[in-house]
């Protein structure tokens, strides 16, 4: 496929890695933000064939695996009452939540149904006009354009039966976050692409002024990775800390404009809790007052009280602390079949990918 | 969940939908958020949105740096 077979040309590959290996020699711990990266970089063995001394980081970019549990019960609070239909992307149905999962309570008979975008959520909403049609609405700023979108349009097309249960996050608050905890000892950071197709590349920029760390957003194909890889090393032999765009096919540095304000009319940035990270200010995004008749929360169900599986380590390696092979659960108890947490259950999850590619690391 | 693919525009709607090719196979998307997007542009596809037009000149630069080297 054009954009994409291209990408993946081996000669090149060899060449850039071995510019890579004539830059530096030191150790550098690269943090790659996305979870798309994440898979990306273990299905195509990219740590496997990159020098020792240059370490990649999973970061908190994998949504499901962010989302803390008392959402997954919200979410199965609406699921259990009957005047709802749940809509939602596949990768939440198997997150366990504390006591169920909406996997669970779609075979014990409650409406869920997975969709593939907010607008075949709309369209479940024009088929049944006597149904509350809740979409789930999880996701950060790549997908936050497309929740708001359905927004207004339901809103021109005057569908008052669809709601939205904002669950979106904002990448740059998170990664101010994780580097104020001074928990984490980075580099250099693999930006996610498609976040950037979005938000452009000022909202990094405070962490190349402010912490010196350099950053370059990047594409997803092996190429653009190892590309990317050398953008950084290169920037941190020079002593430079700056942001730079690898995937520029995609990235402009003003970002999506529409996209942009049509997230800015519909959400506010509010403080949200991330699994694992805690709270973080202004990282969230909820439904503003003037769109209150699409925000499910206006509804009042009752949730049960959090439970969280003892022993989990996930929070740990959503903040890049620890490597799953870390954490006593993982393969022993912990499983894609049986998660006990979701860094196991997305695809994304770090977890998932170090059990699925494990002879790629 | 942040992937994004790439896709031809085949032909725009009067709605703003479009049919993208991708790999052969047609799908629908919306081109709310790429109005400027034109038949034969290539456009990154992600959850039934197209978020941007592929830029052909800026993708091919990274050929240019490498190629010979």
């Amino acid at each position: 496929m054009k954009y994409i077979d291209e990408y993946r040309n081996k000669n090149l590959a060899k060449i850039i890695l071995k510019q890579i290996d004539g830059l530096s020699h030191q150790p550098i711990n690269l943090m790659e933000v996305c979870g798309t990266h994440t898979v990306a970089i273990f299905r195509h063995g990219l740590r496997k064939v990159l020098p020792p001394h240059i370490q990649l980081i999973s970061g908190p970019g994998c949504p499901v695996c962010v989302t803390p549990i008392r959402y997954i019960d919200e979410i199965i609070a609406f699921a259990r009452e009957k005047e709802f239909i749940i809509t939602t992307f596949g990768d939440m149905m198997r997150v366990p939540g504390s006591t169920s999962s909406l996997e669970k309570e779609k075979a014990k008979g409650a409406d869920i149904r997975m969709v593939y975008s907010t607008l075949d959520a709309l369209q479940v909403a024009e088929d049944n006009p006597f149904k509350k049609i809740i979409f789930v609405g999880i996701g950060f700023e790549t997908t936050a354009p497309t929740i708001a979108s359905a927004i207004l349009k339901a809103e021109k097309e005057k569908i008052k039966n669809f709601f939205v249960l904002s669950m979106a996050k904002l990448i740059p608050p998170v990664l101010k976050g994780l580097l104020e905890s001074k928990e984490i000892n980075i580099n250099g950071f693999l930006y996610p692409g498609h976040v950037s197709t979005i938000i452009g590349s000022q909202p990094y920029s405070f962490i190349a002024s402010q912490y010196h760390i350099p950053g370059v957003i990047a594409g997803f194909e092996p190429l653009d990775i190892l590309q990317s890889i050398y953008m950084l090393v290169k920037q941190i032999e020079n002593n430079q800390a700056e942001i730079a765009i690898q995937y520029e096919r995609a990235v402009k540095p003003e970002g999506n404009e529409i996209a942009l304000a049509r997230m800015k009319k519909v959400f506010n940035q509010v403080d949200s809790d991330w699994r694992g990270i805690g709270r973080i200010s202004r990282s969230g995004l909820e439904i503003k007052e003037d769109y209150h008749p699409f925000n499910a929360r206006k509804f009042a169900v009752e949730i049960e009280e959090t439970r969280e599986f003892e022993g989990c380590r996930c929070g740990e390696v959503l903040r890049g602390i620890i490597n799953p092979p870390q954490c006593s659960l993982f393969t022993k108890i912990c499983t894609p079949e049986n998660p006990r947490g979701a860094c196991m259950v997305s695809s994304e999850g770090t977890c998932a990918a170090y059990y699925k590619y494990g002879n790629n690391i | 969940m942040c992937l994004a693919i790439p896709g031809r525009v085949k032909e725009i709607y009067p709605d703003h939908t479009a049919d993208l090719e991708i790999g052969g196979v047609i799908k629908k998307a919306s081109l709310e958020l790429v109005p400027q997007a034109s038949v034969g542009d290539y456009v990154l596809l992600h959850a039934g949105f197209a978020l941007e037009v592929i830029n052909q000149k800026k993708a091919e630069e990274i050929f240019q740096a490498w190629e010979g080297k």
